[in-house]
């Protein structure tokens, strides 16, 4: 029998994702990928894998699995998020790798701190690239498993049955902060769609994400941005990020399976330094807005990628073994799921 | 040439040739669009050509929005004949009863028979503006005059994969079932889109299509022929 992590209940929506499916955007295909790439990134690294490969994207509510395979090497990423070995036993917070046992059941707890979280798995998931990449896009059944989100009994295949003879590896420097801070966008490219007021409301108002939100994209709930005459434009191309206004007013803020192209005008842009905190944030919560210039945006996503590097090339080897109560230790800390000092 | 550069995020840039549905401008989006395929710009990820621009995705790691204005720019100055390959592609359609919910409700609005407005949707050959909103989902145009309509007040659920629909100067063919708002006169057993084809898209930005009526027992058997695997949908290149 192939090793697998088998579905005992599969969350409430569990996906293949890597970083996304580049290059078909003109035949209309989304690129998908990892809402907070910078935790696929991370997860991956915790457990030795290249940075961009598959891992499970769980979305609000964590799945759980038995372990149908010689031993494997897991890791989370996400702030707040958890795993559970075997009902209990221990908590291994996010940011830390385990190796576990055939047989062994683990619950992943996304928490509340973030709307996603991600498991990676050292060696990878086994499923066939579609158009160059693993990542799920449901409405056109592309990518992981059967291009669909997971269900109960299915066994997520892995590419190695049996995890490396060496220490786990767990996160020293803290993650970026998630918390109350502005979401970074660059004005366009439709502004002058809208009047001068709802372009002043987009940068001084607070939003908060509606309850109708999903990989596609966000509603904000919030003060409406009027449009200066019509809004019905001539389709264009759509760039994740992309914060449309349809003629109802309501912005909707474009995620990772987004469509190529539509036919709204786009108020502004999330820059790409904070798609990652985008996704992080949950329905409910609330997002202001601040403008920087193009310039300034690449300039946050190059100091971006060398905080990641950083992030990846701290991380450090620990001892630590499951089968401790880890979960009454850490209670309490909510700024770096694992603390230094441990072995 | 005069467009309008717009910054779409730090990792796309628009350029705007107009902001209408123009088979003049589509040529120049296109035309542009073959250059940046052929040049090697650097920090180009992919290009998306829609009706009247060109949005270009870029590593921001590589390149920069300033550069890559300038490299643009350069290239629309110099006048290239490059184009992409083309090809019309003859697609097979039922306009008859089930397959053609809303043909009568379009006669009416638009005051012809049935019959003429299968007569006339199918005498055009339609020109590929760009793909989107799913994948391998086609915008054609420009429909004769006659059978121009605004989108349906009331819009669809479930419009099912295959259908032939036509909304404002377009005709359109959903490769997925999903929801839509279009007018459904027709549909088609033919695959738009495929992951595991070498050209996973049937139609290119760029493309003609020309519409040939079946009857039901067509569709059938052109569906069967598809699920075998052994049906090509006819075309040819075009030439200039």
């Amino acid at each position: 029998m192939s090793a697998g992590l088998k579905v005992l209940t599969p969350g409430l929506h569990t996906t293949v994702q890597d970083l996304g499916r580049p290059g078909y955007q003109a035949i209309g295909v989304p690129v998908s990928g990892a809402l907070d790439s910078e935790s696929l990134r991370l997860a991956n690294a915790l457990v030795g894998n290249a940075p961009g490969m598959a891992a499970l994207e769980v979305l609000i509510s964590g799945p759980s699995f038995e372990v149908v395979a010689e031993t494997v090497r897991v890791a989370i990423a996400g702030a707040g998020a958890s795993l559970v070995i075997d009902v209990e036993k221990a908590r291994v917070e996010a940011g830390q790798s385990v190796t576990l046992p055939r047989g062994e059941t683990v619950e992943i707890v996304v928490g509340r701190r973030s709307a996603c979280c991600y498991l990676a798995v050292e060696g990878g998931i086994a499923v066939p690239p579609v158009l160059g990449s693993a990542s799920t896009y449901t409405r056109a059944a592309l990518g992981g498993l059967d291009g669909r989100i997971l269900r109960h009994g299915d066994v997520v295949p892995l590419a190695v049955a049996r995890a490396s003879e060496r220490a786990e590896l767990r996160r020293s420097l803290p993650m970026q902060a998630t918390t109350d801070q502005a979401v970074r966008v660059v004005l366009g490219p439709q502004q002058e769609f809208f009047t001068k007021q709802a372009v002043a409301t987009l940068l001084d108002a607070e939003f908060r994400i509606s309850q109708s939100a999903d990989r596609m994209g966000m509603r904000l709930d919030g003060p409406l941005l009027h449009h200066r005459a019509g809004w019905d434009i001539v389709s264009d191309a759509i760039v994740t990020g992309a914060i449309q206004v349809p003629g109802s007013g309501q912005p909707i803020l474009l995620l990772a399976d987004h469509q190529t192209t539509g036919g709204y005008p786009k108020i502004a842009t999330v820059v790409s330094a904070d798609l990652p905190v985008v996704g992080r944030r949950r329905p409910g919560d609330a997002l202001r807005f601040t403008a920087v210039t193009v310039e300034a945006a690449e300039e946050l996503c190059r100091i971006e990628e060398r905080r990641l590097a950083e992030l990846v090339a701290s991380l450090e080897p620990t001892t630590w073994r499951p089968g401790i109560d880890l979960g009454s230790l850490y209670d309490g800390n909510l700024i770096s799921g694992v603390v230094s000092g441990f072995d | 040439m005069t467009v309008r550069f717009l910054s779409a995020g730090d990792r796309a840039l628009v350029v705007e040739f107009g902001d209408r549905v123009d088979r003049a401008l589509s040529d120049d989006v296109l035309r542009l669009d073959a250059i940046l395929r052929s040049s090697a710009l650097p920090g180009v990820v992919e290009t998306v050509p829609t009706f009247r621009s060109l949005m270009v995705h870029y590593d921001l790691l590589a390149t920069s929005r300033a550069d890559l204005e300038f490299g643009i720019t350069g290239l629309l100055d110099h006048q290239s004949d490059t184009r992409r390959a083309a090809t019309l592609w003859r697609v097979p359609v039922c306009y008859e009863g089930e397959f053609a919910p809303d043909l009568t409700e379009v006669a009416q609005l638009t005051g012809v028979t049935p019959g003429e407005v299968v007569g006339l949707h199918s005498a055009v050959r339609y020109h590929v503006y760009m793909l989107g909103f799913l994948p391998g989902f086609p915008y054609l145009g420009d429909l004769p005059p006659r059978l121009a309509l605004p989108r349906r007040a009331d819009p669809r659920v479930r419009v099912p994969a295959g259908s032939v629909s036509i909304a404002t100067t377009l005709t359109a063919i959903y490769p997925y079932e999903s929801p839509g708002g279009w007018h459904l006169i027709g549909a088609t057993p033919i695959r738009l889109f495929d992951p595991s084809r070498s050209r996973p898209a049937l139609l290119a930005p760029g493309d003609m299509v020309q519409f040939e009526p079946i009857n039901p027992a067509g569709f059938a058997a052109i569906k069967e022929a598809i699920d075998s695997g052994d049906y090509q949908v006819t075309s040819e290149p075009i030439v200039g």
